[in-house]
């Protein structure tokens, strides 16, 4: 496996806690927990029943409560790609949501230098509006002015690479065309920390190749990128830090490739003979480029 | 397995790591003034929205953006036959029909702007979920929704009094800081449901009963003044006349139609209902900041 020119986090801190201070923290996630509620989605069978059920419980109906994160602490570092791995529901996602603010944690605390984005194939922009016109709100509201919209607006639709479709509304576009689109108006800003979820899960092989290098542009300019990929071989290839995740705690925490060979013994022993075969094919398909 | 969370400076908090790079909380609330601020840096987005949704919203019709103006038209020719042909309200108006469309047309932007307002961040949790921006910017675009609308019915209005019989005056200009006011209002009343809306999703179901119940009691197709003279005591109608639902509408009827008479009042009650509702509902949404979009 081809370890990225990047120093890994132990290699850089293993001297004195001096050396440390030199490496300027981006994110620091102190003991957290989230902890985030489901409004009414409680379906009962019918209006008697949702009732009746309302006022035996004496609660808000429909309100349930999912503690995610449970405890989570690390600091990450500028230059950092670091990758979130982790079964479904281990709590990946919100612990994105909580380092990009927009959910409040329930105890513990995070700092941010700058303002993280947030990349998600879930997070739907204007989905009855234009590829066109998303492009522009996009950056508008990420704080752009109109000048730099109209600089910036040819290259997102470039790196995005969806042709005619730019102009139709975007719930005509597939879930891999609306993801690129997501990505190319994201990147067109140089983020400090970039959050991506699952954004690059359904490119294709090109696009994942442009995202990739991209994300490597992003950490050669100092910013910090935390990727969270089911995709354990993307996780290899972009990242040089990983955290392994579980009921939303973590399991441990340090150089990608020790990292996902430990989440793989655990969790699918047998994968990780397919994959070593498959990785070859992986790095035949970057180095054909 | 390294564990780097050893690694990280043993002899210094998160806090002290923090404040020495110059690291702030993640999605914490920014102070008023420059969150204001920041408000105000995104007025190109909130242009660009309202332009995209006006485009958008009507694209799925044969008609398209004819709508707008045939919305409103449709709107007073109904109101016209019930309140004006059927019952008979008109007695004691002159020039019934500028006084019930000005009605209308007001009242419905306050109306809408509320309605809108609810929604704004429910409608739009998708933005809000996926790029962080000071989300007072929804509320704010969506009454300025709301005021493109009003702009059209205003259009709209102009031949319809001309042809009911009011000549052009300078006076017809008091329009416009009756609107600017409505909209300080409105704007007010947006932020204010905006975040009950976010909170509950019930909101929805509740305010077109409330804001109907509201039509009816600010004199739209009957005046207040006649009514009240009738039926009760003084108190009723001071009530009436300052409930802001009336005193918007009053303002701009006074502004185009000349013979219509109101009271002294009116200019200072629309200012005092403006300026509490704005701040106090600016206020009352920029406290819930970091809750929206949450869960």
């Amino acid at each position: 496996m081809a370890e990225a020119p990047f120093p890994t986090p132990e290699t850089s801190s293993a001297g004195s806690a001096l050396l440390d201070l030199e490496r300027v923290p981006t994110v620091i996630v102190e003991d957290i927990h989230l902890i985030y509620r489901i409004a009414g989605r409680r379906a009962r069978s019918n209006a008697p029943a949702a009732l009746f059920g309302m006022l035996k419980r004496g609660q808000p109906p429909g309100m349930r409560e999912v503690h995610a994160v449970r405890g989570v602490s690390f600091t990450a570092y500028r230059g950092e790609a670091i990758g979130l791995i982790g079964p479904n529901g281990s709590g990946k996602s919100t612990l994105l949501r909580g380092i990009a603010g927009l959910m409040a944690p329930q105890s513990g605390v995070i700092y941010t230098s700058g303002q993280p984005s947030l990349l998600g194939v879930g997070a739907a922009m204007m989905n009855d509006m234009s590829g066109e016109r998303n492009v522009v709100l996009g950056c508008l509201a990420m704080g752009m002015t109109p000048e730099q919209v109209k600089e910036v607006y040819d290259d997102i639709v470039d790196f995005a690479g969806i042709g005619e479709f730019i102009s139709l509304p975007m719930n005509t576009y597939s879930s891999g065309m609306g993801a690129r689109l997501r990505f190319a108006i994201a990147a067109a800003k140089t983020h400090e920390i970039l959050l991506i979820d699952e954004a690059l899960a359904t490119g294709d092989a090109e696009f994942r190749r442009k995202s990739e290098k991209r994300i490597h542009d992003l950490r050669d300019q100092a910013g910090t990128v935390f990727l969270v990929s089911h995709g354990l071989g993307v996780i290899r290839e972009t990242c040089n830090r990983a955290i392994w995740l579980e009921k939303g705690k973590i399991v441990a925490d340090g150089e990608a490739n020790a990292v996902v060979d430990a989440y793989q013994d655990r969790h699918d022993p047998d994968a990780r003979v397919l994959e070593a075969t498959a990785v070859p094919l992986v790095l035949d398909e970057a180095s054909s480029i | 397995m390294t564990d780097v969370r050893a690694v990280a400076a043993p002899e210094l908090s998160a806090a002290e790591l923090a404040s020495r790079f110059g690291m702030a909380r993640a999605g914490a609330r920014p102070a008023l003034l420059p969150y204001a601020r920041d408000l105000w840096g995104r007025r190109h987005f909130v242009l660009a929205f309202a332009r995209a949704y006006n485009a958008v919203g009507y694209s799925s019709s044969f008609l398209g953006q004819f709508w707008q103006v045939l919305t409103p038209l449709l709107n007073a020719g109904v109101y016209f036959l019930v309140f004006g042909v059927i019952l008979h309200t008109r007695r004691g108006v002159s020039n019934y029909i500028g006084f019930l469309v000005i009605g209308i047309f007001v009242f419905h932007y306050t109306q809408n702007s509320i309605l809108t307002g609810s929604r704004a961040i429910t409608a739009n949790i998708g933005l809000t979920r996926a790029l962080h921006f000071p989300r007072a910017t929804l509320p704010v675009a969506t009454t300025v929704i709301a005021l493109q609308q009003l702009l059209v019915s205003l259009v709209v209005l102009l031949p319809i009094i001309l042809i009911t019989g009011e000549r052009p005056s300078p006076r017809w200009l008091l329009v416009v800081p009756a609107v600017t006011l409505q909209t300080i209002f409105c704007l007010g009343c947006s932020f204010v449901l905006a975040r009950i809306g976010a909170r509950i999703p019930d909101t929805a179901q509740i305010l077109p009963f409330l804001l109907r119940t509201w039509l009816y009691l600010s004199g739209i197709f009957y005046s207040i003044k006649n009514l009240t003279q009738s039926l009760h005591g003084e108190w009723l109608r001071r009530l009436l006349e300052i409930n802001p639902g009336a005193v918007y509408v009053e303002l701009v009827r006074d502004a185009l139609l000349a013979k219509h008479s109101t009271y002294v009042f009116e200019w200072p009650v629309a200012v005092a209902w403006a300026t509490v509702m704005f701040l106090g509902g600016f206020v009352f949404f920029w406290q819930a900041e970091e809750e929206y979009g949450r869960g």
